[in-house]
């Protein structure tokens, strides 16, 4: 049975490694089409008309955007490891924390990055922060997922690498361990896992990304 | 019932669950929590709740965002209405909201999320700048998309022949965005700019289960002529 399965990115995209990651996981083989997003494909234009962004996963040659849609995609059409709970509470659970990864953690670490760690940029960023170190606390398991990472711990894959990154090329303190214990050691946990490790970028690159971006002059 | 159909589905609520909503009347994304328990013949305990004095059971529920709608079955809480939805498409069966085919249920759930980061922000923003060109010109850009979306898909509605997660999630522009407009003397759905669009919020707001889950529009009306009316 034919499988085409594609995914259009950018190596250094913290969204399109969610993607990566997850097929890692499943142990799906995947063609990557390298985008340059200076000069757009005519095929990702294609495929995502309204936001023209990546990661488009493409399986056999039906395009879906949003990388948290394309996980959920991939979680129900390929079985094996799962990357969302089978209980109906804890699955809801799971996405509710991924929204929250999304709508709220990741624009405020941003702008505590764009602004130089601005100490009420960072205040902000640390306050989302809180509620995940709390929900790790509550958990007290190695991962959101618990002993397994799933939906949650992947979307926080940002947290994970790039906010080190940022924090080396910019000279800031994002994520002190005194006060999140608990997500530091996530974060070493996670960048452990193999299908991780193999869906990441080398931390050379989102480093130099952040110097060239948003280092002083 | 299925609104298309009117076959009676049986649902499986068991005498047990405990089912509430804390939300406020007038709230479209409680209503879309509303609209899909109707629709799933789901009953429900409704408990309104003043946001300038939410309730402690609301805060507790709801630490991050402390916002309605939550949902609380048998004491778990859920927050965040697209989140509530899909927990209750799944707990109950009967008339689906989300398709069965999996392609078919990201193309749903992308929409939704469209209309939730893109459309519903562009056309609000219309209402505060009470009309300003550009914000009106971004939002018209948004809602071409779902008039494209109706075009190419040619069915009654988002969902097909019947309702499913996309119109509920568009219920705000189905009706509270009608309401603005008319509060506020400005065109922005309109027929001949979006005739397809146009056609599914009347038929939207046409079906038994969307009108027992939105609040009297004059209320609306009054409310936004308020809210965002000129000194």
């Amino acid at each position: 049975m034919a499988n085409e399965v594609k995914l259009h990115g950018v190596t250094g995209s913290p969204f399109v490694c969610r993607v990566k990651i997850a097929l890692n996981l499943k142990g799906i083989k995947y063609e990557f089409v390298a985008e340059d997003l200076s000069n757009k494909s005519a095929d990702l234009l294609k495929y995502n008309p309204v936001y023209k962004k990546v990661p488009v996963f493409v399986h056999n040659g039906n395009p879906i955007s949003e990388s948290l849609v394309i996980l959920e995609y991939i979680d129900e059409v390929w079985k094996g490891v799962p990357i969302l709970p089978q209980d109906a509470y804890e699955k809801a659970q799971a996405r509710f924390w991924a929204k929250v990864i999304d709508d709220k953690c990741i624009p405020a670490i941003f702008k505590a990055i764009v602004s130089h760690g601005e100490k009420q940029a960072v205040a902000e960023a640390h306050e989302t922060l809180q509620f995940l170190e709390n929900e790790l606390k509550v958990k007290g398991s190695k991962f959101f997922g618990g002993d397994n990472i799933n939906l949650v711990d992947i979307s926080a894959t940002f947290i994970a690498l790039w906010v080190g990154a940022a924090e080396e090329a910019l000279g800031l303190e994002l994520l002190p361990r005194d006060k999140f214990p608990k997500i530091k050691e996530w974060c070493d946990n996670y960048l452990n896992c193999q299908a991780v490790k193999d869906g990441l970028p080398p931390r050379e690159l989102p480093v130099g990304f952040f110097k060239s971006r948003f280092g002083k002059a | 019932m299925n609104p298309a159909t009117e076959e009676l589905i049986p649902v499986h609520q068991k005498m047990e669950d405990e089912v509430k909503l804390h939300s406020f009347r007038g709230s479209p994304y409680g209503c879309r929590v509303e609209i899909a328990l109707k629709l799933k013949g789901i009953s429900y305990q409704f408990i309104q709740e003043d946001l300038n004095n939410k309730s402690q059971h609301l805060l507790k529920y709801n630490p991050v965002y402390k916002k309605v709608p939550v949902f609380v079955h048998n004491g778990n809480p859920i927050s965040e209405s697209l989140v509530i939805i899909e927990y209750i498409d799944q707990l109950w069966k009967g008339v689906p909201v989300l398709p069965q085919d999996a392609y078919k249920k990201a193309q749903a759930r992308f929409w939704a999320k469209f209309i939730d980061e893109k459309c519903i922000p562009a056309v609000f923003k219309v209402f505060g700048s009470h009309g300003d060109e550009q914000d009106v010109a971004e939002a018209n850009e948004q809602l071409q998309f779902l008039e494209n979306e109706l075009s190419v898909k040619g069915n009654k509605f988002f969902g097909g022949n019947n309702i499913g997660l996309v119109d509920i999630c568009a219920s705000y522009i189905a009706f509270w965005a009608g309401a603005a407009e008319e509060a506020l003397g400005i065109e922005l759905v309109t027929k001949d700019k979006f005739p397809k669009l146009k056609e599914w919020c009347d038929n939207y707001i046409n079906c038994q289960v969307v009108k027992d889950g939105l609040p009297p529009r004059e209320r609306l009306v009054a409310y936004y002529k308020w809210r965002f009316g000129k000194a």
